[in-house]
């Protein structure tokens, strides 16, 4: 297993450590996660998979729960609009 | 896009952290077989996380040696009898089983104040977890404020981190903490880890009859504005670690018909639940920590096993705990000064961006959730209900399936094209 993983937020490369979660990155590269319904920007609050505050897109796919999911190498992890 | 995959145990455990795997592991030593599901990667629920903390190895090494399956995913509908519905990653797991135990946990009571929805504004166990997820905190000026043990564990545990910790905010009065400490005398093992918390945090200011009023930043929390006993004081910070004690998870025991009685789910000495060869232990049936967690598990997996004496001899160990988290929640009870907290255009519901203005204008959480969406989002009032439970005195205690958002394709529990993975619950 590599050490570290390269990934992109919002269109930037950053590298995690691997075993680092999404929403560990996000905070690392100072990304809100989502955009509330009146256009707030949000980042994870309760850490442990409930708020569903930390949801990202996922290599296209929205509505991810940042926290529960681990960093792989080549994502694309942009914030959830 | 998913399999289903179906199993079948004489006794399913919800819920991996200590009371599932306590319940879990007495079981399967007793010959049953037995399932235990969590939605997190690793067992040991929030409090272990996955960590080789010593009792926790030891029960993961129990419910190894005992033969207990051990399932990732997150259960969310009941469809029929004795049968339930958990949604892993690609992959829907359909659970039967004779005797069913409850181990759901709790989760923070999160509560409204102006600013409270900025990033880096978290609850204190949600930072960290975060922190347990790699996120370097050191170097980082953290808050931490609210209420309950969680606020000096977590302080400790960020300080050791590198986090610099400005101050510690506790709403409960200086009073009330002094009654709670003597109610540790009868506990030395939990005198040696208040002591050892002090030693650690020697170095923080420790307020009590303190709570934040207001977090402001652009973009992120840059400050905290404190009440202290009446005078107002702002700190500076990265980050706001702020959480009021726990509520416990009864989604699912609602969801099945357990009764609930004054939030909990209610059970008898066996950790028996009003519905039958249904069991609930740990946190849903009142916050109590870690060791009570381990001994209501002991007991509801030794008696879903079918070995009540054993069971029984548990009780002792179990009146004593509950005696002493009955004085813990009479310490940390939340002050009626903390209604006051939202302002109102503070948003309450974080998933539908619902104000305060707009909430108190309705008289029951339904009324409320018909007329303004509160509670509707994808977490389905998990957050702003406990704290519209404090605000308003509602009670959010009706639950539909599916019980978390989950995909269509687990909804119909077939396959269904990439395309249309899209989640329920919210709007988006």
């Amino acid at each position: 297993m590599l050490s570290q993983v390269t990934m992109t937020v919002n269109g930037a490369q950053i590298v995690v450590p691997s075993g680092t979660t999404v929403a560990v990155a996000m905070a690392i590269a100072g990304q809100a996660c989502r955009t509330s319904v009146s256009g707030e920007p949000r980042g994870p609050l309760c850490g442990i998979g409930i708020c569903f505050e930390c949801r990202v897109a996922i290599n296209g796919r929205p509505h991810n729960l940042g926290c529960r999911i681990l960093c792989e190498q080549g994502m694309d992890v942009r914030t959830n609009e | 896009m998913s399999k289903v995959g179906g199993r079948r145990f004489d006794i399913l455990v919800v819920g991996g952290g200590p009371a599932g795997m306590a319940a879990a592991a007495c079981a399967a030593e007793h010959g049953q077989r037995v399932g235990i599901i969590d939605d997190n990667a690793a067992l040991g629920g929030q409090i272990w996380r996955g960590q080789s903390e010593p009792a926790a190895s030891k029960w993961a090494e129990r419910l190894r040696s005992s033969g207990v399956t051990v399932l990732c995913g997150r259960v969310f509908q009941q469809p029929e009898p004795c049968t339930l519905l958990a949604e892993g990653e690609n992959i829907l797991h359909e659970l039967r089983y004779e005797k069913l135990i409850l181990a759901t946990g709790a989760r923070e009571r999160l509560l409204p104040f102006p600013g409270w929805t900025l990033p880096n504004v978290m609850g204190a166990g949600g930072l960290q977890a975060m922190v347990k997820s790699g996120f370097p905190i050191r170097g980082k000026r953290v808050v931490v404020a609210g209420t309950g043990p969680l606020l000096l564990a977590v302080a400790a545990y960020l300080q050791k981190h590198g986090a610099e910790i400005p101050i510690i905010c506790e709403q409960a009065s200086w009073s009330r903490l002094a009654r709670f400490s003597m109610a540790l005398l009868g506990h030395p093992g939990k005198i040696v880890q208040a002591l050892q918390l002090k030693r650690e945090l020697a170095s923080a200011r420790f307020s009590a009859n303190s709570w934040p009023v207001a977090a402001s930043g652009e973009g992120r929390v840059e400050k905290v504005t404190i009440s202290q006993t009446g005078k107002i004081e702002t700190f500076p910070c990265d980050y706001l670690a702020c959480g009021f004690h726990l509520v416990p998870n009864v989604e699912l025991p609602l969801l099945l018909g357990c009764q609930i009685q004054n939030g909990y789910v209610q059970v008898d000495d066996f950790q028996r639940t009003t519905v039958t060869d249904v069991f609930c232990a740990g946190e849903p049936t009142g916050i109590g920590g870690v060791e009570s967690s381990l001994v209501e598990g002991e007991i509801a997996g030794l008696t879903a096993a079918g070995r009540i004496a054993e069971a029984s001899s548990f009780f002792g160990r179990r009146g004593k705990l509950r005696r002493f988290a009955r004085s813990r929640d009479r310490t940390f009870r939340l002050r009626p000064e903390l209604h006051s907290l939202p302002a109102p255009e503070t948003i309450v519901c974080r998933c539908e961006d619902v104000r305060y203005s707009h909430l108190r204008e309705h008289k029951s959480w339904r009324a409320a959730k018909l007329q303004t969406r509160c509670g509707m989002g994808p977490c389905q009032g998990r957050i702003c209900g406990p704290a519209a439970q404090f605000l308003f005195k509602w009670n959010p205690d009706s639950v539909r399936p599916p019980i978390f958002p989950v995909r269509v394709e687990s909804m119909a529990g077939v396959s269904a094209p990439a395309n249309l993975e899209l989640t329920t619950g919210g709007r988006e």
